[in-house]
């Protein structure tokens, strides 16, 4: 195991050589000390690799992800895995707002609270909250899951696309176009497998599903004489 | 973007190291902010019937003690006073009002930068490590203290336009953020009565504050109606005597972050600015919730 502490070299110290992990792999466990709330650690990552973080870490951390497993020992901070393509992101504590934005793959486990815009635009990610999720998440969400264990905040699943939504709390309110959907035995399946992937002992059958009523989809003629 | 900070001591044994302890975390938030910093400190508190004013003037070396002097005998009473690079703290026997007009007569380019029992407000354009260094931060004791770095994006980079701002007695605000709806608020203000000194938005946060203070509001509802009347973005932090109060607007693209510990209770724009601080690694840290008020205070007044 390769570890480098963050109070002794730099971010870019630490990204160059998990990104040179990409052309050659000569370590596959890496481990981060004192990241103090660094932003941009362990982004652009290209390998099958491991990065254990021991501590919280500030903006973008994981982001553009690519194959890696990051595991975040703390609390992270705005955008956490943010556009993210494939590997995965463990937040042991809560992650801030835009957690797993516009992310293409992979999967983000926060085991906390995340905050608001918790997968905004998001492209394909399957993200599993054990915590609760602040308002505005999944805003304009087009593929992917979002699993949320606790609560949601107002206005979600706002102008949604084909992201599935479980939530097994209360949500506080829902965003424009997002529905409540009858749970289905595929949709059981699915999320079975999700809680299966992220590690979370949760009762499938306790969720309900919320997705797009598709009504934002075109042009309505029936505005043709606004313009 | 802007920074801000703020510690409040929990544990009165720390209250001669609440500088040496704020200190860092200003400076960490120097990326958000390098054009402007400042802070509010709050302890060394005057007797009731007294006043302290934070008094600035453009000059170093202008004559603080014939000021002094002058408010002795002008007043007829006691003044006690010191001096911090262009900043100097008079401690008068009156009140604020009578403490306030002498000033603007004897010496009116002197700007009021706060007044109050408790509060101090200090503040320059500069880096924020230079700006402790000219306060001699490090060695500042009290109770708690909130401080800023500012990034302007409203209005010019100017000592008036950094904060914190003055709200009204010993009450003071910093602002990260932009608000869209400052110049005709501050119209509105001005028929109300209220003074500003710039273009900057966050001084009408301030000013609104201040105004909704005087028609009878208590800090909690002030607050309460400013998510109602202020139209943009912001993460507020307001000192008071007794400790501060934070409020994220509801859509909250402002960032924030508590810690609180049996000793203290602090907030930052990012946890970096609180990695120094004792105990952190054990502290409860959350991000505080969007439109919801954030009080800490102490029970002794």
């Amino acid at each position: 195991m390769k570890t480098i502490n963050l109070s002794e070299q730099t971010v870019r110290d630490l990204n160059q050589a998990l990104h040179d992990q990409a052309i050659e792999c000569t370590e596959r466990e890496w481990e981060v000390l004192e990241p103090k709330g660094q932003h941009n650690i362990a982004c652009g990552l290209d390998q099958n690799i491991s990065v254990d973080i021991k501590g919280p870490t500030g903006y973008y951390c994981a982001g553009m992800n690519k194959k890696a497993h990051i595991t975040i020992h703390g609390n992270a901070g705005q955008g956490v895995a943010e556009n993210m393509m494939s590997g995965s992101v463990r937040v042991k504590g809560d992650a801030s707002q835009a957690a797993g934005a516009t992310a293409h793959g992979g999967l983000l486990v926060i085991e906390g609270n995340a905050a608001a815009r918790c997968g905004i635009s998001m492209k394909g990610v399957d993200i599993v909250v054990k915590g609760n999720v602040g308002h505005m998440s999944c805003f304009m969400g087009q593929a992917g899951s979002l699993v949320v264990c606790g609560d949601a905040g107002d206005a979600l699943g706002d102008s949604l696309y084909e992201t599935h939504i479980y939530v097994k709390g209360e949500v506080k309110s829902l965003g424009a176009d997002c529905i409540a959907k009858e749970m289905r035995e595929e949709h059981i399946e699915e999320l079975t497998e999700l809680l299966n992937r992220a590690g979370v002992d949760e009762d499938p059958t306790a969720f309900k599903r919320y997705g797009s009523a598709r009504q934002l989809y075109n042009f309505k003629v029936d505005n043709t004489s606004a313009y | 973007m802007c920074g801000i900070v703020g510690l409040y001591l929990k544990n009165k044994a720390l209250e001669s190291q609440l500088g040496a302890l704020f200190e860092p975390m200003l400076i960490a938030m120097t990326d958000r902010g390098p054009d402007s910093a400042g802070f509010a400190i709050y302890g060394d508190e005057v007797a009731d019937g007294s006043i302290k004013l934070t008094l600035r003037h453009a000059d170093e070396n202008y004559d603080w003690a014939a000021l002094a002097d002058s408010a002795k005998a002008e007043l007829n009473t006691a003044v006690e006073w010191f001096k911090n690079s262009k900043v100097a703290v008079f401690k008068i026997q009156s009140s604020a009002a009578i403490a306030e007009a002498f000033i603007a007569k004897a010496a009116p380019e002197v700007l009021i930068l706060s007044a109050g029992q408790s509060i101090e407000i200090l503040k320059e354009v500069g880096l924020p490590v230079n700006i402790a260094e000219t306060f001699n931060l490090k060695g500042m004791k009290g109770s708690h203290i909130i401080g800023h770095t500012r990034m302007a994006t409203e209005s010019a980079v100017t000592m008036e336009g950094s904060h914190p701002f003055s709200t009204g007695m010993d009450l003071c605000l910093v602002h990260n953020g932009s608000l869209s709806n400052h110049n005709r608020l501050r119209e509105n203000l001005k028929r109300e009565g209220i003074v500003f000194e710039t273009e900057n938005d966050s001084e009408v946060a301030a000013g609104y504050l201040t105004w909704r203070l005087q028609q009878g509001d208590t800090l909690n509802e002030a607050l309460t109606n400013s998510l109602k009347d202020l139209d943009g973005f912001f993460t507020f932090t307001i000192g008071t005597r007794d400790g501060f109060a934070v409020l994220r607007d509801p859509i909250a693209c402002k960032p924030a972050v508590m810690a609180e510990t049996d000793d203290y209770v602090a907030m930052a724009s990012e946890y970096q600015a609180l990695t120094t601080l004792p105990g952190i690694e054990n502290a409860r840290i959350w991000e505080p919730e969007p439109a919801t008020i954030y009080v800490w205070e102490r029970s002794s007044h």
